[in-house]
């Protein structure tokens, strides 16, 4: 099993995503996106009277909460049965920058500080988790889709609205970066 | 075939038994190549906003072409689902760009706060992160949110 010793060089792993779009459009017609999954389990699970969420959310979304569904089960497997979720390869440069913010510990997945229950309570931990939560959750349904449905299905398709979207993406991350992090950490 | 209502009723006509195993198992993979490619890590997230490393954009970037050329191959041949019916990628809904870009900047500032987008979200609450399972909340309140406020939002 040596696959699973290391983590995946960007040449493997981008062309396993990439081809996820045509696997998924010959087996069931579906394009590929996630962020739609939040607005179906909306529908599903509030009585909520905004139009937004007034369809048929079985007919057009429950397909996309079985995927998200193996997403999750997918982690279980990379990390219970097949031991990733290790130390991420970051640059040293990106460590030296963390570490000037007061992260330190690069043992996992995301640095402690800002992810665990304890630090839910800190300002810090409520903005990453909570604020963060919440701007990816409205952004990408303003933007009508997120990382996977604009970036990677919308730009391989030569969508115009999905290249406006991921130039504001990192006009929103770079302001993250250089101005909110600086001002939470 | 037997007439049982209660097999029927929690059916829904468009999602076929043997596609839910399609779903299910694609969604798998893409939870372990999340996983494995780092794309899950919140410290990946902080380094391509840095343009530290190739990493992410390597990632991104080849997924875009393998699916750009994958997609052109599906149209030119007329590519057929292998149930027969015929592939259509419906285009992005326009008006001005202008919830593309207000979407997408507020999208921004949650991803590099969260580094995470939604597929990572549902990868790393697998992968054991349980604090994400308030993020993800989080982002539904926010989807939530979005709905009702939709009509007063410039689009």
């Amino acid at each position: 099993m040596d696959l699973f010793a290391t983590a995946w060089p960007w040449y493997v792993a981008g062309p396993i995503i990439g081809l996820m779009v045509p696997t998924l459009l010959l087996l069931t017609g579906k394009a590929f996106g996630i962020s739609s999954s939040l607005k179906h389990t909306c529908a599903a699970t509030l009585p909520t009277k905004a139009e937004y969420f007034q369809y048929d959310w079985r007919a057009s979304g429950l397909w996309n909460l079985v995927f998200v569904a193996g997403i999750l089960v997918g982690g279980v497997i990379a990390v219970q049965v097949l031991g990733g979720g290790g130390p991420t390869g970051i640059s040293d440069a990106t460590q030296t920058d963390l570490r000037a913010l007061g992260l330190v510990d690069f043992s996992g997945l995301v640095p402690p500080e800002l992810f665990s229950w304890s630090s839910l309570t800190t300002p810090a931990g409520f903005v990453a988790i909570v604020i963060g939560g919440f701007l990816v959750g409205f952004g990408a349904r303003y933007a009508g889709g997120c990382t996977s449905g604009h970036a990677i299905m919308g730009l391989a398709s030569l969508q115009l609205p999905s290249l406006i979207a991921v130039i504001g993406f990192f006009i929103g991350g770079l302001t993250t970066t250089y101005f909110l992090l600086p001002l939470i950490l | 075939m037997s007439t049982s209502t209660q097999t029927q009723s929690t059916q829904a006509p468009s999602l076929r038994t043997g596609d839910v195993a399609i779903y299910f198992a694609m969604g798998i993979v893409f939870g372990i190549v999340l996983i494995f490619s780092e794309v899950v890590s919140w410290f990946r997230i902080q380094e391509m906003f840095r343009f530290q490393s190739f990493h992410m954009y390597g990632i991104i970037g080849s997924a875009v072409a393998v699916a750009a050329v994958s997609i052109q191959v599906l149209k030119r041949t007329n590519a057929r689902t292998i149930r027969g019916e015929t592939i259509t990628i419906s285009d992005k809904p326009w008006n001005k760009g202008t919830n593309q870009l207000l979407g997408g900047i507020v999208f921004g500032l949650g991803w590099g706060l969260l580094g995470a987008c939604p597929g990572p979200i549902y990868a790393l609450i697998g992968a054991g992160i349980t604090p994400l399972i308030v993020g993800l909340f989080a982002a539904l309140l926010g989807a939530l949110t979005y709905g009702h406020l939709k009509p007063k939002l410039p689009h």
